[in-house]
């Protein structure tokens, strides 16, 4: 543990508010840019509704201030431009079915967005100590798998576009993955805080590494099962992968055995091979994978190759928001919103957004390495690397990277659940830092740790 | 666990690589390429943005863009509609740029091409609407007139060349077609027009004069045969050669006949001259047999067969079939068997011929214009190759005279005017009649003109078309056009 400096620590609540600040502008001249290149005008009422989104996330900030003052300063404004962008992308793309705000995409998913940072500050009120949630591992593992299995129960269960991962309450539908993603992770820290040290005992050393002992492939074995069942019978590919990955991940970071790594890649290998043998899904997206432009794959579907010249034209500079032909894809607005934003903000755009979304994930990895106990190491960084998979698989797979499977990039897409878990991942992480970088005497005076695990 | 959080944070910064990697790969490296697939939508829509050149034949329009007020901004229009169909092409906002100019030229008409990057980068500067090259083309309208007149209702095609230059003065392929059905805007209709002239059995879409199915070129190809036996040097045009009613052809049984079943001169003999003068079957194919196959490909090769020229509409290589036994070089000596062209192809053969032996290149695009029509580009005539010598085409174009002053092809006098030409009858299926060919050039001794008429299945004359009678009148009124304009 640190000494701890005469220094006042710095907090970075100003940074964090000047930050804010520059996100709702950008915001704001993107939304004045589409508005301006589909109407010839700026919008009327342009300070009611960016004093609006301020408002929002002022709010947030204050909240911050008075709950987790040493909170990264980074979070806040990284998710709330990448919100804002998103929303501009998908009322974009409104104008161009002739939709005008308050009739399309737009305004619901605008609504989801006050209502994932209501859920967000509502998480950040209620859990004072992210160490509470360690209480809770084994509802959160209950939880989600409930949550996975929720799809394939009748009458809730949807089937949308081949993928049966909705559920349907009346007019509302909801992917009960995206937040199962969050409950697993708390599940999947609280569980390897408790075996890591019978999981990290040695077993045989092959080729050079040190691989775990057999009876202890168990869980992994187990995950794995569950990974190849989802992708059975809901047929998402994305969500497997991101489960699974994130598991072996956590794994690793909790045992500190590259085996386990590989190990996981090796069960991740075979899955895919017998993935490929059954599934006639997989077997198609492997073919648009390779062959985009081959007239067999395009036969299948066009939406990748269409993607694809999207991005194309928009080149280095873009073609300039509202000014592009992303409407021309399909799901231009939530699965192929990247491409989207490649095309009218161009390859210079893109990597701005993607360096977004690095930066999000190495705070992330900072605070998982800043905070003392090893549950809250856990979930930062499981947070983080789910994070990372899944802009990996999203965006992969729109850039051919790997098979394009369905998932929704966090922040950007349209989609309530997507919205709600990922305010929610951020106000985690923004919960977990505000202990990270808190100075050790202010933790000391706030009572007793439960259960702390040190970190190494 | 820091050090695994450490690590954890390399792999994802490593994931991260990968797609601003792959990202770079699709908007910069691979972008041109993707942008210029040929079902790209966007790529499509965009350059209704942009003012597309217009094609131009004798100062006049016959494909330009006309500025609309829908989501297209530009409307494409064809004024002649059909005279000029297989020369401008069609351009389709769904089934793209094709058929002509308009498909292969499309760089230069939309902007896009490269060689227009000076005027894109001052258009620029100076905030002009960024416009396509205007082409003009070496058409002549009066011979692009008559020959279309001259087809009439009959399917066929007609090429003619400036002999000196290879420049293509008519292009006409029947039956034709409206391209403003393709370019409409109304989407409904073009998706009904395309299929039906798509299922056409006319196939109105195909540029006859360069491509389709090949025609065999019946007698025409008796010229390749007689500059072979003339460059050989064991010939000249008054050798005699052999010309039985008919000729018995080494193990096959029906014999190779003359069209009248009559001998081409006393005693089973006659000259060259007076062979090709009556199209005389049993000559050409005993000389063919003499010559070898080899000797009657590579004198088509230098003609230009085997070679797939741009023109710059791809048109498609003529051919002599390889390793042909006996009987085969037979009756490919007289232009049957596999022997296929295209009416361009024996348009070059005559051009040759007249030109002094020498094939010029053909070309279609005279002039590339900006957008205020100052010349971007111009087209300087190439030489293809050396198809005969000088003497061998003195001696060709005398026996072509010949054909037309007492021969077979007598329909293509012209008063005051020597005109040198051969006419062809091609059988190319059973109880089908046959092809009517006409190739010519005039004036022999300086020609302005060359000309190659194929009138299909005989025409309107059907089994009693020959080749002088049904197609030479159309080459002589393509001729007198050029003639007198």
């Amino acid at each position: 543990m640190s000494v701890v400096t005469s220094l006042r620590p710095r907090r970075g609540r100003n940074v964090e508010l000047l930050l804010l600040l520059f996100a709702v502008a950008i915001i704001t001249l993107a939304y004045a840019t589409v508005e301006a290149s589909a109407h010839g005008a700026w919008p009327a009422n342009l300070a009611t509704q960016v004093g609006g989104v301020l408002a929002i996330a002022v709010v947030f900030h204050l909240v911050l201030r008075w709950t987790a003052s040493y909170a990264d300063p980074l979070l806040l404004p990284i998710a709330t431009l990448l919100n804002g962008l998103g929303l501009v992308m998908i009322h974009r793309l409104d104008i161009a079915k002739g939709n005008e705000l308050g009739e399309g995409m737009a305004l619901r998913q605008l609504t989801w967005s006050a209502l994932g940072v209501a859920i967000a500050i509502g998480v950040l009120l209620w859990l004072r100590d992210h160490r509470t949630l360690r209480r809770y591992t084994f509802l959160a593992g209950t939880a989600g798998v409930v949550l996975l299995l929720l799809p394939l129960f009748p009458f809730i269960g949807r089937e949308i576009n081949g993928a049966r991962i909705w559920i349907g309450l009346g007019p509302f539908s909801f992917q009960p993955g995206e937040i199962a993603k969050i409950v697993l992770a708390v599940f999947f820290a609280g569980y390897l805080v408790r075996t890591r040290d019978v999981l990290s005992i040695a077993g045989p050393r092959v080729l050079g590494m040190q691989f775990p002992r057999g009876r202890d492939l168990g869980p992994i074995l187990l995950m794995w099962a569950v990974s190849l069942a989802v992708l059975f019978w809901q047929k998402d590919l994305g969500s497997a992968l991101l489960f699974f990955g994130l598991f072996v991940a956590m794994l690793y970071v909790a045992t500190e055995r590259v085996g386990w790594i590989a190990i996981g890649l090796l069960l991740a290998a075979g899955g895919a091979v017998i993935a490929f043998r059954l599934f006639g899904h997989v077997q198609t997206r492997v073919l648009l994978w390779l062959h985009t432009f081959s007239p067999e794959a395009v036969a299948q579907s066009d939406q990748l190759a269409k993607g694809l010249m999207g991005m194309a034209s928009g080149g280095l500079l873009g073609t300039g928001l509202g000014q592009g032909r992303p409407y021309i894809t399909y799901f231009a607005e939530s699965d192929f919103i990247i491409a989207s934003f490649g095309e009218e903000l161009g390859l210079v755009g893109l990597m701005a957004i993607l360096i977004l979304y690095v930066l999000l994930a190495e705070r992330g990895f900072r605070i998982a390495v800043g905070v003392r106990d090893g549950f809250g190491k856990l979930l930062a960084a499981g947070l983080a690397f789910s994070l990372t998979l899944q802009c990996f698989v999203v965006v992969g797979g729109v850039t051919r990277v790997i098979p394009l499977t369905g998932l929704t990039m966090p922040f950007l897409s349209s989609g309530g659940s997507s919205l709600l878990a990922n305010w929610t991942l951020v106000a985690l992480l923004l919960r977990i830092s505000d202990q990270a970088r808190q100075p050790v005497l202010d933790t000391a005076d706030s009572g007793p740790i439960p259960a702390a695990v040190g970190g190494r | 666990m820091n050090s695994p959080i450490r690590r954890l944070s390399a792999i994802a910064a490593a994931l991260f690589f990968c797609l601003l990697v792959s990202s770079s790969w699709i908007q910069f490296a691979a972008a041109k390429k993707i942008n210029d697939l040929p079902d790209n939508r966007r790529t499509l829509l965009a350059s209704y943005n942009r003012e597309r050149g217009s094609i131009l034949v004798g100062g006049e329009a016959i494909a330009r863009s006309v500025a609309t007020d829908g989501e297209l901004k530009w409307d494409r229009r064809y004024p002649m509609a059909q005279l000029y169909s297989h020369v401008t092409g069609y351009y389709s906002y769904v089934y793209g740029a094709g058929g002509g100019i308009e498909g292969a030229e499309n760089e230069l008409l939309s902007g896009r091409s490269d060689k227009l990057f000076y005027r894109r980068v001052s258009d620029l500067l100076t905030g002009k609407d960024p416009v396509g090259a205007s082409l003009e083309l070496t058409i002549n309208p009066a011979a692009q007139t008559a020959a279309d007149r001259g087809l009439g209702t009959q399917r066929g095609a007609v090429v003619a060349l400036d002999p000196k230059t290879g420049a293509i003065l008519a292009m006409v392929s029947h039956p034709a077609y409206d391209p403003a059905e393709l370019s409409s805007h109304d989407i409904g209709a073009v998706e009904k027009a395309w299929p039906r002239l798509l299922k056409d059995e006319g196939d109105p879409l195909i540029n006859r004069s360069i491509a389709g199915d090949l025609y065999p070129p019946g007698s025409t190809f008796k010229l390749v045969t007689a500059a072979a036996a003339l460059e050989s040097g064991t010939y000249t045009q008054n050798s005699t050669v052999p010309g039985p009613a008919t000729l018995q052809l080494p193990g096959v049984a029906a014999p190779l006949a003359n069209h009248d079943r009559a001998p081409c001169g006393p005693n089973d003999k006659t000259t060259l001259i007076h062979a090709l003068e009556i199209s005389c079957n049993t000559a050409f194919a005993s000389l063919g047999m003499q010559l070898g196959a080899e000797a009657l490909r590579e004198q088509a090769g230098k003609f230009g067969f085997g070679q797939t020229l741009t023109v710059p509409m791809r048109a498609t290589a003529s051919s002599v079939p390889a390793n042909m036994n006996e009987p085969n070089t037979a009756q490919a000596a007289i232009g049957q068997y596999d022997v296929r062209t295209t009416p361009l192809q024996m348009a070059m053969v005559a051009a040759a011929i007249g030109n002094g032996g020498e094939v010029m290149k053909p070309y279609l695009v005279r002039r590339v214009l900006g957008s205020q029509l100052q010349t971007i580009d111009e087209a300087t005539p190439e030489r293809l190759s050396e198809a005969v010598s000088t003497s061998t085409a003195r001696q060709l174009t005398t026996m072509m005279k010949d054909v037309v002053t007492s021969g077979t092809g007598t329909a293509a006098q012209i008063a005051g005017v020597d005109v040198a030409g051969k006419t062809g009858t091609a059988q190319h299926a059973k109880g089908a009649a046959p092809h009517a060919w006409f190739v010519s050039f005039a004036p022999a001794a300086d020609p302005k003109v060359a000309v190659a008429v194929v009138v299909e299945d005989g025409g309107n004359a059907g089994s009693e078309a020959s080749g002088g009678a049904v197609a030479g009148p159309i080459a002589k009124s393509v001729m007198e056009a050029v003639l007198n304009s």
